[in-house]
């Protein structure tokens, strides 16, 4: 066999492998695609891969759902991810930029705190966050889920490598002379420059809490503050005694991806991230 | 928010000697990185460093009830010593939950940074045609949009022998499919849901290593005669190294934590019990039998296990956490 035809084998091989994790990948999408457009006697009965034609009843019957408790999941989750990721960002990249641009006492101690902050298992923090909440009167609110997803170490650690790489400090000691205060130059200076790191730093803070579960689950009790991974977990649960829940469980699972699938596709060239340099290659 | 103070009024300002404004002008300036990290550090003392300390103290302490224990007087709290430990560590669902995590990360950990370097390598070297790259890369990396919540509901019914397309498959050639979630396949079941869930993550991470490399670094070993392999192997996995350890760390944390996914196969499977991984019984005695300090001491056993674990893995492979100097 020639050296070409070894190499032509090799790529296809190559290629067949990636089409096989591909699929792995896409079954459950696929298959979640399929069965919300089953009915609820069809989804046990007719074959798994069979589409049928019921996804708008389906819908209908989630909407429909205890006055549209299901849109309301949505909305909050939004909330919970969309505030709690902006204000994050905001926070890391101030703190990103003190640690990058100014020489200050303390500061190796800062970042070494943040650091291991990095490290933190959140297992740690679930039920002290909880009493600290509770003695505050600020469980079962929105900020008790809010609240503690504003602060992000690992957004602080990016946000300085971002800040270090992205703004020079000839342009900060121009920006001072000019007679600008700090917060000016932070804001109309700084902020832009860092821009693709801060989206890159906004994003996986808002698909964190967009995914998360156990700190709602532990806060919240009232299911008309719920995110959509807790609600959806509370529908399954009634699926185990009323079967005929189990179509609003897997439409509801169905439109709850579709958000942060159409973030992804329009917003994937941020979605290059090297961990170990903790950099951006846009 | 204003972060610098009003400007002096010029007569004072005048009135001082020019030596004493520039000095005031300097301790200002000073105050402005403190200034900057004031949010970030007032949020990591109030929700990482405080609720750290309070779990510590939480795990020292118990409540002890006088007399009848009626009233709110009769149940104070008082300093426990190491007894909730010792009874958390003897507790005998414990060691079960414990191996059965350490299991679940021996299978979970590896597999998924195989299946992630793999795939990256293969994206890399497929660079030739792109539209399988990036309908790839894109296939692989969506599971990543998919809450941990949702993937283990989409798996979870996709395991149910009357669903399951493997079941129709292995139906149709005589063999009876094995019920993925008894007893016996469970583990497999829930680490398949997170190994899903997370190599699209890991192999992006990989490949944007792997993209910094220039080309013309492989062309040279090819005209030396190096094939594909060792070029992977000699070049290309060396040089993602860090990345690799950097994603092994980050995995191993999120798996000795893993809660979510046997939470929500637990209603399509009696063989999840309420203790099946240390931290659902964690929440198990913290919120259903209101035991906060035995919770305390074993979510304070994880912490410490999980820092051993990564603060020795980057030990033993000789790096620094994270490259501290750009």
């Amino acid at each position: 066999m020639t050296v070409l035809a070894v190499k032509k084998r090799n790529s296809k091989t190559a290629t067949l492998l990636l089409l096989v994790g591909a699929a792995y990948c896409l079954l459950p999408v696929i298959w979640v695609l399929i069965a919300s457009s089953k009915s609820a006697s069809e989804l046990f009965s007719t074959f798994t891969l069979a589409p049928s034609s019921h996804l708008f009843d389906n819908l209908a019957d989630l909407s429909g759902y205890r006055d549209g408790l299901y849109w309301r999941w949505m909305a909050n989750t939004a909330l919970y991810a969309g505030v709690g990721a902006a204000v994050s960002t905001l926070v890391s990249a101030m703190s990103g930029f003190a640690l990058a641009k100014f020489e200050f006492p303390g500061k190796g101690f800062v970042f070494n705190v943040i650091l291991a902050g990095v490290l933190v298992p959140g297992v740690i923090l679930a039920i002290p966050q909880y009493l600290l909440l509770a003695k505050l009167g600020l469980t079962n609110t929105y900020w008790a889920v809010l609240l503690p997803s504003f602060i992000s170490p690992y957004g602080i650690y990016l946000a300085r490598i971002f800040a270090a790489a992205a703004v020079p400090t000839e342009i900060l000691e121009a920006s001072r002379i000019d007679g600008a205060g700090a917060w000016r130059t932070f804001v109309r200076v700084v902020m832009p420059m860092m821009r693709t790191g801060l989206v890159t730093v906004f994003l996986f803070q808002f698909v964190a809490i967009w995914n998360n579960f156990m700190l709602p689950y532990i806060m919240l009790g009232d299911d008309k503050l719920y995110p959509l991974t807790v609600g959806l977990n509370g529908l399954l649960n009634q699926g185990a005694s009323q079967p005929s829940m189990y179509t609003a469980v897997v439409t509801g699972a169905l439109v709850s991806i579709v958000p942060l699938i159409a973030l992804f596709l329009t917003l994937q060239r941020y979605w290059q991230v090297d961990l170990a340099a903790g950099g951006v290659k846009a | 928010m204003s972060l610098t103070t009003p400007a002096p009024s010029p007569t004072i300002a005048a009135a001082r000697p020019a030596a004493a404004k520039k000095a005031r002008q300097a301790s200002r300036r000073a105050g402005v990185p403190y200034a900057f990290l004031a949010p970030g550090l007032l949020l990591f003392t109030l929700f990482l460093a405080a609720p750290i300390v309070y779990a510590g103290y939480l795990s020292l302490r118990k409540v002890k009830v006088s007399g009848l224990g009626l009233g709110a007087k009769s149940r104070t709290e008082v300093w426990a010593g190491f007894s909730n430990y010792v009874r958390s560590m003897t507790d005998p669902e414990f060691l079960p939950s414990v191996y059965r995590i350490l299991g679940y990360g021996l299978i979970v950990v590896p597999t998924m940074l195989g299946l992630a370097l793999l795939m990256a390598l293969l994206l890399d070297a497929n660079r030739t045609r792109p539209w399988i790259g990036s309908f790839t890369r894109i296939a692989i990396f969506l599971p990543y949009a998919v809450p941990a919540v949702v993937a283990s509901l989409l798996w979870g019914f996709l395991y149910l022998p009357r669903v399951s397309p493997i079941t129709d498959v292995l139906e149709a050639f005589g063999l009876t499919a094995p019920e993925l979630l008894s007893s016996s396949w469970v583990l497999w079941a829930v680490a398949n849901v997170a190994i899903w869930g997370g190599t699209g993550f890991n192999m992006i991470v990989i490949y944007t290593a792997l993209k910094a490399v220039p080309t013309s670094l492989y062309e040279s070993a090819r005209i030396d005669g190096a094939s594909e392999l060792a070029i992977a192997w000699r070049i290309k996995i060396p040089i993602v190294m860090p990345s690799l350890v950097m994603t092994f760390v980050f995995s191993l944390i999120a798996t000795l934590q893993v809660f979510a996914e046997p939470m929500t196969l637990k209603p399509l499977s009696n063989t999840i019990s309420f203790t099946w991984t240390p931290l659902m019984k964690v929440y198990r005695d913290a919120f259903v039998r209101n035991d906060i300090y035995s919770a305390a001491a074993t979510s304070v056993v994880i912490a410490l296990a999980t820092f051993l674990l990564s603060f020795g893995f980057l030990k033993l492979v000789g790096r620094r956490a994270f490259n501290q100097e750009d």
